[in-house]
């Protein structure tokens, strides 16, 4: 009984999903909304670089959910045509939480801001990543509160100016790398706003992944803070400020590519491959199935590093229980145990008497 | 020598002693017997905020009250008839609820200077008169314990202590003739795992024990008997609060067909719902404990968008947390259920002390004009009742409802007249499907509500969210008339649930009389008793009790007008009171109380005598 109206709804999927899945081009997934971000603003990449990414995907639209919080990147869900929530702010991943616990049928992305996850939301990023909800969270870091004009973010390096901290930022910011793999995040990437097929490489990437998977993404704030990335994303320099990782592959960079990682006990070091005696070899390789996540956590200090390139792509991947799957079994199980739901011998069970 | 019975109308006995000593399943096993020989029953656990305080301390001291009577009773009884009283702090704390003349049952091995000197005595109540006033029985019930359990050489001192609680059961059965089985097979389930099986025979040594202490002991001459109370014919059981929520809840869910979602954080006295319900997987029942109470409204919010029936649970201090998510509920039109089990506040207040003092948040809380629609609980047999008609206006109105219950419901218990579930009137949901001309905001011409869309529909894809919406379409909308317009279909639909409410009984003069009382919540017992006992003493005094208190009944303000006075007790400053003189200029009198306490029902028939 309990099926019967949740079967209703699946039946109504159920149809299509007996049709062949529709082919979708990126079109499909626009909604009717006009787009108000900032002519310029780093969104617009990402929101177009999603739109080119969903048709591949093999979901169908109408399974597919965007929920966000509160802030610029939080008005995305308006812009696509799925299902959706704009919700309140730092609160996304617990509503997220709440559909998948429910309906395991759909494909939920979470959309947030550095403002929105690492400070007001603080507690449900962790929890959500230490559930390891199947979700994807794409988390634009812009160093800045763009929404509320300006302010100083978790993320805005020390001594930022903002209108906040007129005299700079006195905040020791977060690393959300690191928040994401100290709460035990089972995917953590990185990626760029303007380096669009990087981009749509990890948007697929953390969507096939089954757990959380934690995506922060750099972008660019034109207003209240442009250029946060510059290095990283001007031609001229990128090649020697970003190391792209790849899974059981040596961490070299740099434009001539002749730049290295090599581990010095616990510390990792920049390696010149010019340098005499020193050969691919002695460079540290990628391990994205590093259970302890050893590795992941070094990789997550080169920003703090001076010097050290910034590591984009799939830090870590691995494999864990999935806690939607697990509540799932428990409700199975017991049901099979329990047989046919009973209301009535519900109603009467424990010391129960009977007056004539 | 042959005892005298004698046979009373109805018994309210106390047992109290240090918190975690056991009192409370005393307690509850005189309750289940007593319920299954078909007495009335009423009863109010009273404990303190810490798990095990110091022993011995006024603070530290656990009770179960329990009135159990012969006839129809409401309340867990004004004063207490029998005391049983295991320490000096136990008798302290207790004593001033005893009737004159009442009895007391006192175990003497905690009476020395220590434990005296902690319970604040300056000098031995068992040997100064200041006990005269009551029936005395005291003896040394731990050494008694000892004695009995003698041959258990394998257990610990401390062991033989633990079962002084079944010893002291034992006697209460023996005082109210009441047979041992159902306590001999509770202890033998309770205790029936390797390891804790080696405590079954002495429990049972210990319960045995203390009845035949009474039977042959000349301390007791006379025992009592309280005759089967006359109920209404039909199947019983006795249900605490929080279990009628739960139940109701479930069927709620059963004849909706919607899969129940409940998510929760844990807090005093609201948790119990959590883990009931964590128990009642095999209903289809998803529980999920959320980080904190804010992730707790939100995740129930993700389980609604997804057509579930969502619920949550907590206390004032969790709802305030609440609040924000609830607005955003209210915001996007989704069915969720809120209980709000009240406790004594501000902040942490009096966690286990019961108020209703959220009243003021629940219909006036949360930002922007967000009324929502507030349903509360009376009693422990109300609270299925009132949970699934909570369900049932949610999924039709397609609004949050805030449940109000409190403590003192929550943890009470009392007998309840199972429904037949084929019955109970049908919840009737359909989630929309048709593509053909939706709108997300669209209304029912009746209840204003919008359609309830879930994802994973084809067709529908659409956004909601916390920004104003444009009537119909949903989209994002700044425009200022649309947002008035917005602004009052929502109070609308809150306004239109009045039609749900069936017309006020009045129970007393209905063409009206000298004074009404209104009531709400939890201090149905109380006002129930006073008023029938002031009938019977041919006053002029009715009383009608709120069940919904957003929106009021259409004929309320009609019902007060024929009254010469009205009076609304609460345990608060007066918080419906408020509402009924802004909206009904009526002039409410307040009586209040916030002690943390109940209401006697004594003080209330005070009251009235004043007001006549
Ligand atoms: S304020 Fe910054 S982040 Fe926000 S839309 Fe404008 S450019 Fe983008």
């Amino acid at each position: 009984m309990t099926e019967r109206k949740t079967m209703a709804t699946v039946a109504a999927y159920a149809q299509t999903q007996d049709t062949p899945l529709p082919e979708y081009t990126a079109k499909d997934f626009e909604s009717d909304q006009i787009v108000r971000w900032c002519p310029g603003c780093g969104d617009y990449s990402i929101l177009a670089q999603m739109k080119r990414t969903l048709p591949d995907l093999g979901v169908r639209r109408e399974n597919t959910v965007f929920i966000s919080g509160i802030g610029c990147s939080s008005r995305f869900p308006y812009y696509m045509n799925t299902y959706g929530i704009h919700s309140i702010h730092g609160r996304a991943p617990a509503i997220a939480s709440g559909l998948r616990a429910t309906r395991p049928d759909l494909d939920v992305w979470i959309v947030t801001g550095d403002g929105d996850s690492l400070s007001i939301g603080g507690n449900h990023l962790i929890h959500i990543c230490r559930r390891n909800i199947d979700a994807t969270i794409l988390l634009f870091n812009n160093q800045i509160y763009g929404l509320t004009k300006g302010q100083y973010s978790p993320t805005s390096p020390v001594g930022q100016k903002s209108y906040s901290t007129p005299q700079g930022s006195i905040d020791a910011p977060f690393n959300p790398l690191r928040i994401a793999l100290g709460a035990n995040a089972s995917f953590v990437a990185r990626t760029i706003d303007r380096d669009t097929r990087h981009l749509q490489q990890i948007l697929k990437r953390s969507h096939d992944h089954r757990g959380t998977a934690f995506v922060e993404i750099y972008q660019d704030c034109i207003v209240y803070n442009k250029d946060a990335f510059l290095s990283m994303t001007d031609k001229d320099t990128k090649e020697d400020h970003i190391l792209y990782l790849e899974h059981g592959e040596p961490m070299v960079f740099g434009k001539a590519r002749d730049k290295g990682i090599r581990l010095d006990g616990l510390q990792p070091k920049v390696i010149s491959l010019k340098d005499e005696g020193v050969s691919m070899d002695d460079l540290l390789v990628h391990d994205e199935h590093d259970r302890y996540g050893t590795l992941s956590d070094i990789l997550a200090t080169f920003q703090e590093r001076e010097g050290f390139p910034r590591p984009v792509g799939v830090v870590r991947n691995i494999e864990r229980p999935v806690y939607e799957d697990d509540l799932q079994k428990q409700v199975d199980k017991e049901v099979a145990r329990g047989g046919e739901a009973d209301l009535q011998a519900l109603l009467e069970e424990g010391d129960m008497w009977e007056v004539k | 020598m042959a005892k005298q019975k004698e046979v009373l109308r109805d018994v309210t006995i106390r047992f109290a002693d240090d918190s975690g000593s056991g009192m409370q399943i005393s307690g509850d096993q005189f309750t289940k017997t007593t319920a299954l020989l078909g007495n009335d029953i009423s009863t109010m656990p009273d404990f303190p905020a810490e798990i095990r305080a110091p022993a011995g301390t006024l603070a530290g001291i656990s009770s179960f009250q329990i009135h159990f009577s012969s006839t129809d009773i409401h309340t867990p009884g004004d004063e207490v008839d029998v005391l049983v009283a295991m320490n000096p702090a136990a008798l302290k704390v207790s004593l001033p609820l005893v009737r004159k003349n009442g009895i007391l049952i006192i175990n003497t091995s905690q009476f020395q200077a220590k434990n005296l000197k902690l319970a604040d005595y300056a000098s031995n109540p068992l040997e100064d008169k200041s006990l005269d006033g009551y029936q005395v029985f005291k003896f040394d019930l731990e050494q008694q314990t000892a004695d009995a359990l003698r041959d258990f050489t394998e257990l610990t001192k401390r062991e033989i202590e633990r079962t002084k609680n079944m010893y002291a059961l034992g006697l209460i059965f023996w005082l109210f003739n009441r047979p041992l089985e159902h306590t001999i097979g509770w202890i033998t389930s309770y205790f029936d795992r390797p390891g804790r099986d080696k405590y079954i025979e002495p429990n049972v040594t210990a319960l045995k024990a203390g009845y035949i202490f009474g039977d042959v002991s000349e301390l007791f001459a006379t025992s009592y008997e309280v005759k089967p109370a006359p109920l209404a014919p039909g199947k019983y059981r006795n249900l605490h609060g929080n279990t009628g929520i739960c139940l109701g809840l479930i069927a709620a869910s059963q004849k909706s067909g919607l899969p129940l979602f409940y998510a929760g954080y844990p807090i005093t006295p609201a948790s119990t719902i959590l883990h009931e319900l964590a128990s009642y997987k095999r209903f289809g029942v998803k529980t999920f404990q959320a980080e904190d109470e804010i992730a707790a409204i939100c995740a129930a919010l993700g389980g609604a968008y997804g057509g579930a029936l969502a619920v949550t649970a907590s206390s004032g201090p969790g709802i305030a947390l609440k609040q924000e998510g609830i607005s955003l509920a209210a915001s996007v039109e989704l069915p969720l259920i809120i209980c709000n089990i009240q406790r004594g506040g501000p902040s942490t207040g009096l966690p286990t002390k019961t108020e209703q003092s959220d009243l003021y948040q629940a219909i006036v809380g949360r930002h922007g004009e967000t009324p929502l629609p507030v349903i509360s609980t009376s009693r422990p047999s109300d609270c299925f009742d009132v949970a699934y008609e909570a369900a049932r206006i949610a999924t039709k109105y397609m609004t949050p409802v805030i449940l109000l219950s409190d403590g003192y419901v929550g943890s009470g218990s009392e007998p309840w007249l199972i429904p037949n579930a084929a019955e109970l009137v049908p919840i009737d949901v359909h989630y929309h499907t048709d593509p053909e001309g939706f709108e997300p905001f669209s209304r029912n011409a009746d209840t204003l509500a919008r359609p309830w869309a879930v994802p994973g529909t084809p067709g529908l894809e659409h956004r909601i969210g916390g920004l104003e919406k444009e009537d119909g379409s949903g989209n994002v909308s700044y425009d200022s008339d649309n947002h008035e317009k917005m602004t009052q279909y929502r109070a609308e639909k809150i306004e239109r649930i009045a039609l749900e409410i069936p017309p006020t009984e009045i129970f007393g003069d209905e063409e009206g009389g000298d004074l009404l009382i209104v009531g709400w919540g939890s201090t149905y017992g109380a006002i129930r008793t006073a008023v029938e006992r002031q009938r019977e003493l041919g006053k002029s005094v009715s009383r009608i009790h709120l069940r919904w208190l957003n929106p009021l009944p259409s004929d309320l303000g009609d019902v007060m007008k024929r009254f010469k006075k009205v009076l609304v007790p609460e345990l608060n400053s007066g918080q419906l009171r408020t509402f009924l003189r802004a909206k009904y200029l009526v002039d409410a009198i307040g009586y209040n109380k916030i002690q943390g306490l109940p209401f006697r029902a004594q003080e209330l028939e005070e009251q009235i005598l004043e007001l006549i």
